[in-house]
């Protein structure tokens, strides 16, 4: 049953990850990037990560995507307005691309014999067992990390301070 | 999962999904009504008596009318626009407790569809989905002043779900659960959280009101400014789920609220009443369906009694005044928690 689950929500995930990049129109990559950080909560939901899960979805589909699609929207992209790409440009793409799968491949073959449980614990991803691994195990990376948000957020609140003078 | 099981869940959720168009189809007729009695006016009093037939026959004519999508919009979104608002508008009422449980046959049934131990967290995935209905919507009209309803419309969802959720943060910290059906439990009789945390429920209900688009902060559909907002171009039934679901939305925060703020199915004096268990059930879901109906006459009351506000005033509302004070109210309520934990400790010792 679960792996059922798995297989059609693999596929979907990977079928939208593509369609990001092979839709013709902006807002169209947009939505389908949405869908496939919903199939990968669904993947959250079926490691038993439900919390996970939701913050996923509240954070990243939510929000920063509102964010995405508000600017794409704005900008008012169109296949006919779409401004030419240099063919340097292209090749330095492929390149580049070329290269990542390079790195990629090579990092996933030094991991030899990934050593997967195939039912993991029912009770890992939960609320309470996550609170207790943050705030005990790891502690001190977790507040340091609230560090980080606290100071992209003034940074932020400079840079809109700065427009408005 | 047993037959009986089974048997019960399906029959309950259909009846929860039935209910939730019920209500909402009916206050459309509620929200006329109220609104003429505001006004001092008859309000609809044609279609069959008293005009309850109202919303039957909106229904049919929103059927009948014309269909139109514009030369220049993106079809397919143009309909995914609606389908996304009606989607997320009936998918929160899964985790809500409807009442305690019934014993039938001596088997014990939770009226509750799941209870998911992240609740509250689940209703807040679902309702941030729910601005890509608006915003879909708006840009696939083709039409800058849908797309400004949109525009506006996203950007006031996501102040107030800040606010929302800090207000919430609060309350989980007093329960310490995520789960609806646990939040509710932990208020019986009249130990409502309400008079423990008077400004969350404050700040929770204003951003209620944002986040349904109901007056005073429906500036996505500002008539004076936008002709109709995200929905100018929407026409038939499509215009007509962008208007149910902002009914379903008022239905579902409302049930929201009475759970996290009046106790839910709980009542006081309900369980000293010496009732059988099943009609205690009963009667405390009668009870919450009470108190639901009274925070959707709110919700209408406010709408005629106050004007919107101007966008710049919605937005300094949200950041400078709403997550401040979200703030302030998880301090004190800290503070007070840390109080009452050490007194505890010390007593014990």
């Amino acid at each position: 049953m679960s792996k059922i689950a798995f297989f059609v929500l693999a596929f979907l995930s990977i079928f939208s990850a593509m369609m990001v990049v092979f839709s013709r129109k902006p807002v169209h990559s947009v939505l389908s990037l949405i869908f496939c950080f919903f199939t990968i909560a669904g993947h959250y939901i079926l490691l038993n990560a439900q919390f996970l899960a939701a913050v996923h979805i509240i954070v990243y589909a939510g929000a920063i995507m509102v964010l995405f699609l508000f600017v794409i929207m704005l900008l008012n992209l169109n296949a006919e307005s779409e401004p030419h790409k240099t063919s340097a440009g292209k090749i330095a793409a492929v390149v580049s691309g070329g290269l990542l799968l390079l790195v990629l491949v090579s990092v996933l073959k030094s991991t030899d014999g990934l050593q997967l449980s195939a039912s993991p614990d029912s009770q890992v991803g939960m609320v309470k067992n996550l609170g207790m691994v943050l705030y005990d195990k790891y502690m001190l990376p977790f507040e340091v990390s609230a560090l980080l948000f606290l100071t992209a957020m003034i940074g932020a609140t400079m840079i809109g301070k700065k427009e408005l003078d | 999962m047993e037959t009986a099981d089974l048997i019960f869940k399906i029959v309950f959720v259909l009846g929860v999904f039935g209910v939730s168009l019920v209500i909402a189809m009916y206050s459309t007729y509620a929200e006329r009504k109220v609104a003429a009695f505001f006004q001092d006016r008859i309000g609809p009093n044609r279609a069959g008596p008293f005009g309850l037939l109202q919303p039957l026959a909106d229904g049919v004519k929103m059927f009948m009318k014309e269909e139109i999508i514009p030369t220049h919009a993106d079809k397919a979104l143009f309909i995914l626009g609606p389908s996304i608002a009606m989607l997320t508008a009936c998918m929160t009422s899964v985790v809500i407790p409807w009442g305690s449980s019934l014993i039938i046959n001596g088997k014990e049934f939770v009226m509750q569809i799941t209870d998911v131990n992240i609740g509250i967290l689940y209703v807040f995935g679902v309702v941030s989905i729910g601005v890509y209905g608006i915003m879909i919507g708006g840009w696939a009209s083709n039409n800058k002043f849908s797309l400004l309803g949109a525009l506006r419309a996203s950007s006031q969802m996501i102040s107030y779900e800040l606010a929302m959720g800090m207000s919430i943060i609060a309350l989980v910290m007093m329960t310490g659960t995520l789960s609806i059906r646990e939040i509710v439990e932990s208020q019986p009789g009249a130990h409502w959280n309400v008079f423990v945390q008077p400004l969350g429920f404050l700040l929770f209900l204003i951003c209620a009101f944002a986040e349904t688009n109901r007056t005073p902060f429906d500036l996505p559909e500002c008539e004076t400014e936008l002709v109709g907002g995200y929905h100018t171009e929407y026409s038939s039934m499509k215009l007509g789920f962008y208007l149910f679901a902002e009914y379903i939305n008022m239905f579902i925060s409302s049930a929201i609220i009475v759970c996290l703020y009046f106790g839910g199915y709980n009542f006081p004096f309900l369980n000293s009443l010496g009732l059988s268990h099943n009609l205690t059930a009963i009667l405390g879901t009668v009870l919450m369906f009470g108190k639901i109906f009274f925070f959707i006459f709110f919700f209408m009351w406010v709408r005629w009694t106050i004007p919107r506000f101007r966008y710049d005033q919605l937005m300094r509302l949200g950041w400078k005044i709403l997550i401040p004070l979200a703030v302030l109210n998880i301090v004190i309520t800290a503070v007070v928690l840390l109080f009452k934990y050490d007194l505890w400790n010390t007593s014990i010792n």
